[in-house]
């Protein structure tokens, strides 16, 4: 096939501009890897979650009781809008892994005895559902089993009603309802600690005395269904049962985490790719400026041979379609790896039993149709400057630029510099938006780091003040109902035990008008001292003796400010409906805690001083027998380690934040050097000659480069404090977008982060600068000079 | 003008010869040239194109490098000088001007003048070069605002403020009319006479090598031909 000339001509631009066109290629590509990532993967973690909630039939709406009469369950099939209703025993308990000193929380879910369950079903991993009649058989799930490399035939035991059962693994399964297996208290889900074991009902219910009971009931709904009628249907049912409330399955705890990530994930597929695109536009439209700008005499001659504007026009847009085309195959492939790796690493971390990786070719074109437009929207007034020539004018040289004296810089400071100082001065504002645009480039990369690493920043503050600051305690005993402080005087006689301080948590729900939140009241001392109340600002908080110090989260869902009063219907024991005001509330980071003097708190529920958990501070010598101990008391439902949530904390961030971070750095760095070493070529296309006349006239080497690389060091010079300006507001912006109920992420920008992203946009300029440098050292003076310009 | 003989040469150049390869080519750009310049003379070179005479120029002008034989500046060796050795010599001892002005476009008039006095070790004074040139009353205009004629002055002025031992200019009124090129002339002439520095200039225009005081002619990369001009016409009388 022949090739027409102008298209030969076309790759021979391409080939001899390859570094810029890759250097722009590798910003696009960062802009569309970024999009297509985020959007592919938010799509798939949709598609598998709600594959996977449809294909295992996950509930609607769920409840626990106290106690409830099986025949309840008709009644709860009979509300309007239900569809399948299911109900369970569950209850949690401590385990003992062979191997494992550290106390495992279980959380113990009844299957029928019979066939599989109707709502929330078991995806086999291995071996099978536990057999009617033989009680001692259970599944477990797919974490758990795999930290503790049990499988079908291997041992564990657990305190079953204050007694160890020995029980035998017959199966390994994942379930819809606990994608996020979190344990109580625990912020992120600890696999060696907490587990969930599938075990026959009737096993449970001989257990926990629930024969021709249950205590745990959820529901599937018929399209169309107002799920908040079903709630308020089955409060009304369950209400005397001691229902804690029934919710929805948007506040369900694994899935509610799922959605949160999800949403965050949304967040970001809307914010950074826009940047790079946008970069990715000016950097085109500089390039092919410059172009077009140095073959001005071959458009003259193009056209006096007879090529239209049009043939003229597109075989511009050709040029800027095969950049974009470039870097967008390049995104294409970043991004869809890129998102399959991100998608692997969520279903690997929520335990999807399979994964819809499919992405649509919606994303990718959205992409590129973003990218490519992005790119022709910046080149589209170079390619019209050179339609619209004259063949005449074209092939005339163009006018030297015209400078006008400065006005810019005060006179007298002016006159004190040396002539290449001028120039760079000059150079600078005599094209002030190219200037401003460049220096603006190099600032978003700053920012774009700086946006980066603020999450390291975040994190380390969340760890330190949560975990570090605030808590001074190194376990936590949960107990599995409210005892009398007795209990907390058992503890503290136990072996290591160096100081105790109780805690009660009841669950309520706050009214204030027509606004409800479902959530615990915890009562902790006034003042405390191994499990503090924190604000975000790293203040202990002591209690005032009556009222509820509340979390500003919950205070905005509440719209409620101090001196306001809350209702607080307890949803256990008599149930009391109290109303407290308000007296204080406090930034926290994460979740929405409330707060009430423990002493306050047992009065108004009318009972003897009680507590659900202990906070202990423990001798580290003693810690192995502690646990032995801890182990083998019946009235013991959780025990939680500071260190182990740190740790798993710390971990989990490891896993999705800081890869994330890692790209992010990559991408900024891209951002960075494809803006600078495109501004240093074309500041060198357009200097060649002069420069190459200094050289002339005795400059050396060194001199001359101070002029390519005083400009684009200047406009670096303002580009780096710009960008941590930028960085610091988009950091800002970001923060206030991620936040969730969940976490709120601290907005922290330690000094040293500037320092490095400073640094990092410094050394990016840097490497372009010594590439293009090398360019500068061979210029070829008596060609330059022979040619006109 | 120093008469030969009584004064040693201030470039001198044996056997020069330089052969540019590009590709499979080989273009004999000088095959052997001998030639002596003397302090204050003012020499014409002149020739077809292709003839060699820029590539003697700017071998003579530490613009580029020799592949045999040798050029002499005083008592140093050109073609054994380095990069650094050849620009400290462009630096102090050269003045350029060529064809297409090549002024700094950011700089004004004074300012491209003082880009070489700023680096230079004996060099007068920016204005009084441009006055010398006739461009007292332009001192702050940039290249935009000038005319070619113009233009062409404030790079002779920026040639000479150094106060150069030579001064080489190649085709210096080769993009102006005639008019505004005897302007151009005179103003080198006046520079010469007024400082006595020796200068080279290449033209093919023969009726300029009236105002040299000695003629080389090249052809085919040698000197063909060398007359000495009995009397030097001043530039004003110029025309073509």
């Amino acid at each position: 096939m022949k090739l027409h000339p102008l298209d030969r001509k076309l790759l021979r631009d391409l080939w001899r501009l390859r570094g810029q066109v890759l250097a722009i290629g590798l910003v696009i590509a960062s802009g569309v890897g970024l999009l297509v990532m985020s959007l592919t993967s938010l799509e798939a973690l949709r598609d598998t979650s709600a594959a996977y909630y449809e294909r295992y039939r996950f509930a609607d709406v769920f409840a626990q009781v106290k106690r409830a009469p099986e025949s309840l369950a008709s009644r709860i099939a009979a509300i309007d809008g239900v569809q399948t209703v299911e109900t369970r025993v569950v209850r949690s308990a401590v385990l003992d892994v062979g191997g494992f000193d550290e106390p495992v929380m279980g959380q113990l879910v009844s299957v029928p005895e019979n066939g599989e369950p109707l709502l929330n079903r078991l995806a086999l991993r291995a071996g099978r559902y536990p057999e009617s009649g033989k009680p001692d058989e259970v599944v477990l799930s797919e974490p758990f089993a795999l930290a503790h490399k049990l499988g079908p035939g291997d041992h564990l035991r657990a305190v079953m009603s204050g007694r160890w059962r020995n029980l035998v693994v017959v199966g390994v399964a994942l379930s819809p309802e606990y994608v996020y297996t979190m344990g109580p208290g625990a912020l992120m889900p600890d696999d060696l600690r907490y587990g969930v074991l599938w075990m026959g009902r009737e096993t449970l219910q001989a257990a926990y005395d629930l024969d021709g009971a249950f205590n745990d009931v959820s529901a599937s709904l018929l399209r169309g269904a107002k799920p908040e009628q079903v709630v308020d249907e089955m409060d009304r049912l369950l209400d005397r049962y001691g229902s804690h409330g029934a919710y929805v399955r948007a506040d369900q705890a694994s899935n509610w985490f799922l959605s949160n990530e999800i949403d965050q994930l949304e967040t970001m597929a809307r914010f950074l790719p826009s940047v790079f695109l946008a970069v990715a536009a000016f950097l085109t439209n500089m390039v092919v400026a410059r172009l077009v700008a140095v073959e001005r005499p071959e458009i003259g001659l193009l056209k006096a041979f007879g090529y239209g504007n049009a043939a003229i026009a597109w075989h511009y847009v050709k040029l800027v379609l095969v950049i974009g085309a470039v870097g967008t195959l390049l995104g294409w492939f970043f991004g869809y790896w890129l998102g399959l790796y991100s998608t692997t690493m969520y279903a690997d971390f929520y335990r999807f039993p399979f994964l819809l990786f499919r992405p649509n070719v919606g994303p990718f074109l959205l992409a590129a149709g973003a990218s490519v437009g992005a790119a022709l929207l910046g080149a589209i007034g170079a390619v019209r400057r050179a339609a619209a020539l004259s063949p005449a004018a074209a092939m005339q040289p163009p006018a030297p630029p015209l400078f006008r004296r400065n006005r810019l810089f005060l006179p007298r400071f002016f006159e004190r510099l040396d002539q290449p100082t001028r120039i760079v001065l000059r150079q600078t504002s005599r094209w002030p938006l190219r200037s401003i645009v460049t220096s603006l480039g190099i600032a978003m990369s700053v920012a774009v780091l700086i946006v980066s690493m603020q999450w390291l920043d975040a994190i380390h503050r969340i760890v330190d003040v949560y975990f570090l600051q605030a808590q001074g305690q190194d376990v936590t005993v949960g107990l599995v109902e409210a005892r009398s402080s007795a209990a907390v005087r058992e503890l503290a006689r136990m072996p290591g035990v160096l100081a105790v301080e109780p805690m009660r948590t009841v669950a309520a729900k706050l009214r204030s008008g027509p606004r409800v939140v479902r959530d615990a009241v915890q009562g902790v001392p006034a003042h405390q001292t191994l499990y503090r109340v924190y604000d975000a600002q790293g203040t202990a908080l002591d209690l005032p003796p009556e009222g509820l110090v509340i979390s500003t989260v919950l205070a905005d869902r509440l719209a409620v400010r101090p001196g306001d009063t809350i209702t607080v219907e307890v949803l256990e024991g008599r149930r009391p409906v109290l109303e407290l005001p308000v007296a204080a509330t406090f930034e926290t980071y994460i979740g929405r805690p409330a707060y009430i003097d423990i002493d306050a708190l047992n009065r108004a529920m009318h009972e003897p001083p009680s507590v659900t958990a202990v906070h202990l501070r423990v001798d580290p010598k003693f810690e192995t027998r502690l646990y032995r101990e801890l182990k083998q008391m019946p009235q013991v439902s959780a025990v939680n380690l500071r260190s182990a949530a740190v740790t798993t904390f710390n971990e989990t961030m490891a896993k999705t934040m800081l890869i994330y971070v890692g790209f992010f750095i990559v991408f900024a760095a891209t951002l960075a050097c494809g803006v600078t070493y495109n501004a240093a070529r074309i500041a060198l296309a357009e200097r060649a000659r002069e420069l190459a006349t200094m050289r002339v006239l005795g400059f050396s080497r060194r001199e001359v480069e101070y002029i390519l690389i005083g400009e684009i060091g200047l406009l670096t010079f303002a580009a780096l404090p710009l960008g941590a300006g930028i960085g610091w507001l988009l950091a800002r912006w970001l923060v206030r977008a991620f936040q969730t109920e969940l976490y709120r992420v601290p907005f922290v920008l330690e000094p040293s982060t500037f320092g490095w992203a400073i640094l990092g946009g410094f050394l990016a300029t840097l490497a372009s600068v010594l590439l293009v440098r090398r360019r500068l050292d061979r210029l070829d003076l008596i060609a330059v000079l022979k040619t006109r310009e | 003008m120093a008469a030969p003989g009584t004064q040693r040469p201030v470039l001198r150049a044996r056997d020069l010869g330089k052969v540019y390869r590009t590709g499979e080519v080989e273009v004999h750009a000088l095959r052997g040239v001998d030639l002596e310049l003397w302090p204050g003379e003012m020499v014409v070179l002149l020739g077809p194109s292709g003839s060699g005479k820029s590539t003697l120029l700017n071998i003579l002008g530490g613009l580029d490098s020799a592949t045999s034989g040798e050029a002499w500046f005083e008592d140093h060796d050109l073609t054994r000088q380095d990069d650094r050795d050849l620009t400290r010599y462009r630096r102090e001892h050269v003045g350029f001007v060529f064809q297409f002005y090549n002024l700094i476009s950011s700089l004004t008039a004074l300012e491209n003048v003082a880009l070489v006095t700023e680096i230079a070790t004996r060099p007068m004074e920016p204005e009084a070069a441009l006055r010398l040139v006739g461009l007292g009353e332009r001192l702050h205009h940039f290249p935009a605002q000038l005319s070619g004629g113009e233009q062409q002055r404030v790079a002779i002025a920026r040639a000479i403020a150094k106060q150069p031992d030579v001064l080489l200019c190649d085709e210096p009124t080769g993009a102006l009319d005639s008019q505004t090129g005897v302007l151009v002339l005179e103003a080198i002439e006046r520079i010469h006479r007024e400082l006595g520095t020796t200068t080279v200039l290449i033209t093919h225009n023969a009726v300029i090598a009236d105002m040299a005081d000695r003629v080389l002619v090249l052809g085919d990369g040698r000197i063909q031909q060398e007359r000495r001009n009995p009397q030097r016409r001043p530039a004003r009388e110029l025309a073509w």
